[in-house]
């Protein structure tokens, strides 16, 4: 089956960030992401689990956005000027895509 | 002294405490008991509910007066200024940081919902009664402490961290705890004492059991940021976390007496002035103050304050609100 090359972007951020991020990558024209409950982990700060948590403070979530190459910039661009004094991680992979159009 | 003592005691020994003391301590020994998230936060939707709505119907019931007025700018004023005494004190007794000092302050002089609504039930199976208006001034007083630490970073860090975006302060206000606590309250003062008995056999019978189980939750929770959190935990923010509450109540005590509210209304003063956030505060700083380690100012609020309130500084503010008013 014919498949399209595409960028996976994968953005970990706090959850009460998530609507400053998604409105932000709207505006960079990214025209769908998913976003995805993160249940726990460890970082720099130790380790963490949403069962401790009692506000979406302490929460995280998972903005996962597929593009086109020559969106990304673009995407990277947004996503930084929200991400830059948070906790979080910005991650780039390649990806292969059945329906090129719509992303 | 005996009498602080003996209400102590008694307070310690209710179902409310016991059943916190019982998720701290499954907390602490590692167990598997959870309260579904969407349970923990239905219940807490049902509390705000519930207090919210009783609170209108006795305004209602009372009628509206200046004192509702002033009570409300005494807790504005209270939440402004208070982060500043949370702020000198810490600078003395702690080695933090001006940005980690002006997050824990802005926690302490907003409010914890759940800690005013323990002791609404306290003060009632005390027969006290309090100025039903006094949810109204828990609302109020939950957002200002943050324009006050953000004060706090501007004047003190040169680093130009903490900002007010555009949009916090909206966010804040109309979290989702605000919104129905002032529209239940809304809703109590329109129906009255007609509207309480018509949904009394949902919001006043069901009250205690359903606290109980939610103070579960709150003490799964507590303990287990408690033990993930222990190292942050120096005697001097420790020490904090116990004096901060006492010197707060003062100032719900003073603004009570000058209020001449209840001995009810005067013991809900001190709490509110006593408790910490750990909800919508945390939020709002995480946002507004990234730099700033909430490990700290929620371990302190929610690990240390909460409990603190919860089991020794309630029974204290009720003894002290009762001698002083001669109830």
């Amino acid at each position: 089956m014919q498949t399209h090359k595409a960028k996976r972007v994968e953005i970990t951020i706090e959850a009460v960030m998530e609507r400053r991020l998604t409105t932000a990558l709207v505006t960079a024209g990214v025209t769908g992401f998913t976003v995805l409950p993160v249940l726990g982990g460890s970082g720099r700060s130790g380790q963490w689990s949403r069962e401790g948590q009692v506000s979406r403070a302490g929460g995280m979530v998972s903005v996962v956005c597929i593009v086109r190459a020559d969106k990304l910039d673009n995407l990277l661009d947004a996503a930084f000027s929200v991400v830059e004094r948070h906790i979080g991680v910005v991650s780039v992979v390649d990806c292969e895509v059945l329906r090129a159009e719509r992303f | 002294m005996d009498g602080i003592f003996a209400l102590a005691v008694d307070n310690l020994l209710s179902p409310i405490i016991l059943f916190f003391a019982l998720g701290l301590l499954a907390a602490f020994a590692r167990s598997d008991l959870t309260v579904p998230e969407s349970v923990a936060k239905g219940m807490s939707l049902y509390l705000l509910f519930a207090i919210g709505f009783k609170g209108g119907a006795s305004v209602a019931a009372h009628g509206i007066d200046a004192t509702l007025l002033l009570s409300l700018l005494a807790g504005l004023i209270l939440s402004f200024v208070l982060p500043f005494v949370a702020f000198t004190l810490l600078r003395v007794m702690t080695g933090l940081s001006v940005t980690d000092a002006a997050a824990v302050a802005a926690h302490y002089g907003s409010i914890s919902i759940v800690t005013f609504v323990a002791a609404t039930s306290v003060a009632t199976s005390a027969g006290l009664n309090s100025e039903g208006y006094m949810v109204a001034v828990a609302a109020v007083m939950e957002a200002p402490a943050i324009l006050s630490a953000l004060w706090l970073i501007a004047r003190y860090d040169s680093s130009g961290s903490g900002k007010m975006e555009a949009g916090l302060l909206q966010e804040i206000l109309l979290n989702g705890s605000i919104v129905l606590l002032v529209g239940s309250f809304l809703i109590g003062v329109i129906t009255g004492a007609e509207g309480l008995a018509k949904i009394a056999p949902f919001i006043v019978s069901p009250f205690q059991g359903v606290l109980c189980l939610f103070l579960l939750d709150m003490g799964l929770v507590a303990g287990r940021g408690l033990r993930e959190a222990r190292d942050v935990l120096r005697p001097g923010l420790f020490l904090f976390g116990m004096v901060m509450p006492l010197i707060g109540s003062m100032f719900g005590l003073g603004a009570g007496l000058l209020l001449g509210l209840s001995p009810g209304g005067v013991m809900l003063f001190m709490t509110l002035s006593a408790s910490a956030s750990y909800i919508a505060v945390p939020a709002a700083m995480r946002v507004a103050l990234p730099e700033a380690n909430p490990s700290i100012y929620l371990t302190l609020s929610l690990g240390v304050t909460f409990p603190f309130n919860l089991t020794l500084g309630i029974p204290i503010y009720l003894t002290i609100a009762q001698a002083l008013t001669g109830a």
